[in-house]
């Protein structure tokens, strides 16, 4: 672990010199959401019961469709030619993968909503 | 149109946030039963919120890009998502997956035709930098690894493509090679290459190959197992957006793609669990169907059938019975009759409950769902190991459209592909009814001796045509 790490603090210090060693690179701060993150993701997950293994997957899913915010930055300046064929591609199929994750999700979550007598 | 560029990056920020504590409480609602579908709607509150801030925020934009991509995927994914039928949900599961992977893969390769156009990119300040070449080939490699792999999981359960495992030789080694191509690209591509053309071509093979490397470590995979692939591969499409994060230096993006990273391993393994089996074994493991025949219907002696008439006068005398539901069910949309005639038996005094295996149908949960769509009560759904020693006092077992879960031969023949997989006892009953089209193999491709045991009755046919018939018979006796 700590071997894995050395090249990342390595380039950490260099990142943080060439911004005139002021503040925090981002890589520091953005490793440092990733781990608590995970952390978060692991204890949430833990209680769950298998009836709803299925919406919960397909609902963690769409949540994975975020990076659909990362594709609506490709669609700005910059990104002409070739950036811009691939955020097209990236906003049509995130935008997919979010619309549909959730509504699929939803449509399964229903049938176990509160039984109503016909 | 400088339209967008109403909110400060700084204002923007503090949206995401609460974008981020939105999803985690989504997730956490999501893993109760009765909160689960608030939970779903918060989560798509929690991205609304984050797309809209976005919005906000952008600047100057393509238009036709923009909108023509969110109306075409909202299209795609909506009619996709309302349109599917309730079996083919496993199959769509994967598809999103896939699509959300592809557009991981994507963003990374439109950063990447940014810088080469030596445009600032979104991150890093002195531009070709250690962590944006490492996030990059990262992003990259693992949406990739997840298209391809997710793609091939659709098709394998879809049952359209490969449904056994496919190409027993040498595939482990030749992913070697494919994963060691990857690292030699992502390390030419990302830190080697100087000009524009190769660093293009370096990413853009890396794609091709990290494609080629999904599909080769799922293709050996057996149809029964992708549940446990897709649940796996929902974790990857967490980590390459979390990697995306890093390439376009955004929170956001790391925080919820490594929740859905985590959580997802957290439900592979527990799904893994239910079958007994690791990981690494349903990854690697050469569960061999050729090995042991495809049991056909000339393998079994001692097969008794019934008819809906027979079958129906030994339920009129039982007073309990417990229905195990598998894929057939599924498949020929069943649940409906079974809780007709759950409901015909209770009313005759005959307690009924259902024996949900972990991994039945598809997915863990597949038949939970489809039972609540057809409202059967939540307490009459049991799992294994609440009702696996029930069996010996219940009079009927009736296995519906399920084949693999019902094998005795797990807990008999150490020498089965299946052996030590926990498993519904119905043997122990009085009598098993085996609802089923064919003697043909269940998905593990498998002979199940349950069939040839004096107390198993084979009633062959569609699972809801035969429980059409049994219901009328019962109705008429």
């Amino acid at each position: 672990m700590i071997a894995l790490l050395a090249p990342a603090a390595e380039a950490v210090a260099q990142a943080t010199e060439a911004e005139g060693g002021s503040g925090l690179s981002f890589l520091v701060v953005g490793v440092w959401v990733l781990l608590l993150s995970i952390f978060v993701g692991f204890e949430l997950i833990t209680k769950v019961p298998p009836t709803i293994h299925t919406p919960l997957m397909s609902g963690a899913n769409a949540i994975s469709g975020i990076t659909l915010v990362g594709a609506l930055y490709c669609a700005g300046v910059g990104y002409e030619g070739m950036g811009q064929l691939f955020g097209f591609l990236a906003i049509t199929m995130a935008t997919i993968n979010v619309v549909g994750g959730f509504l699929v999700t939803d449509r399964m979550l229903s049938m176990f909503g509160p039984k109503k007598k016909k | 149109m400088p339209l967008l560029a109403i909110l400060s990056p700084s204002t923007v920020e503090v949206l995401y946030m609460a974008s981020a504590l939105i999803f985690i409480l989504g997730i956490k609602r999501l893993s109760g039963v009765k909160t689960a579908r608030s939970g779903n709607a918060l989560a798509s509150l929690g991205m609304g919120v984050a797309l809209a801030a976005t919005l906000m925020v952008l600047g100057d934009v393509s238009w036709t890009v923009l909108l023509g991509g969110v109306l075409l995927g909202s299209v795609i994914g909506g009619l996709l998502a309302v349109r599917v039928q309730m079996t083919g949900m496993p199959e769509l599961v994967a598809f999103f997956n896939g699509m959300g992977g592809a557009a991981s893969t994507c963003v990374a390769l439109a950063e990447m035709a940014k810088y080469v156009r030596g445009e600032p990119t979104t991150s890093v300040s002195s531009g070709h930098g250690f962590d944006f070449s490492l996030a990059l080939a990262l992003s990259v490699l693992i949406g990739a690894v997840t298209l391809s792999g997710s793609l091939i999981a659709f098709g394998k359960l879809s049952g359209k493509i490969w449904k056994n495992r496919f190409g027993p030789i040498g595939t482990q080694g030749l992913n070697v090679v494919l994963a060691l191509a990857c690292i030699g690209l992502a390390a030419w591509g990302g830190f080697l290459a100087e000009d524009p053309s190769s660093i293009t071509t370096g990413h853009l093979v890396l794609t091709a190959v990290a494609l080629l490397l999904g599909v080769g470590l799922v293709l050996p995979i057996g149809g029964a197992d992708m549940p446990v692939v897709i649940s796996l591969l929902n974790s990857y499409s967490g980590l390459a957006a979390c990697a995306t994060g890093f390439v376009l230096q955004n929170n956001l993006l790391i925080v919820a793609g490594s929740l859905v990273g985590a959580s997802g391993l957290i439900l592979t393994k527990i799904m893994c669990k239910a079958m007994d089996r690791s990981l690494a074994n349903v990854l690697f493991a050469t569960f061999g169907e050729e090995a042991s025949g495809g049991g056909g219907a000339d393998e079994y002696t001692n097969v008794k059938s019934a008819g809906p008439e027979e079958a129906a006068m030994i339920l009129d005398s039982a007073t309990s019975v417990i229905i195990c539901p598998g894929y057939g069910m599924a498949v020929a949309q069943a649940q409906h009759k079974v809780r007709e005639l759950a409901g015909m038996l209770e009313e005759k005094g005959c307690k009924v409950r259902y024996a949900i295996h972990p991994v039945a149908g598809r997915m863990p949960g597949h038949m939970n769902v489809l039972l609540a769509e057809a409202d059967v009560p939540y307490e009459q759904l049991f799992e294994l190991d609440h009702i696996n020693g029930d069996f010996q006092t219940t009079d009927v077992a009736i296995v519906l459209g399920a084949n693999d879960v019902a094998n005795p031969a797990a807990l008999e023949d150490p020498q089965s592909p299946i052996a030590g997989m926990p498993v519904l006892k119905v043997w122990e009953a009085q009598t098993v009814f085996v609802i089923k089209r064919s003697l043909s193999a269940g998905y593990a491709g498998i002979k199940n001796p349950l069939f040839e045991r004096d107390n198993a009755l084979m009633c062959f046919g569609d699972a809801k045509k035969f429980l059409e018939g049994l219901v009328s018979e019962l109705k008429d006796l």
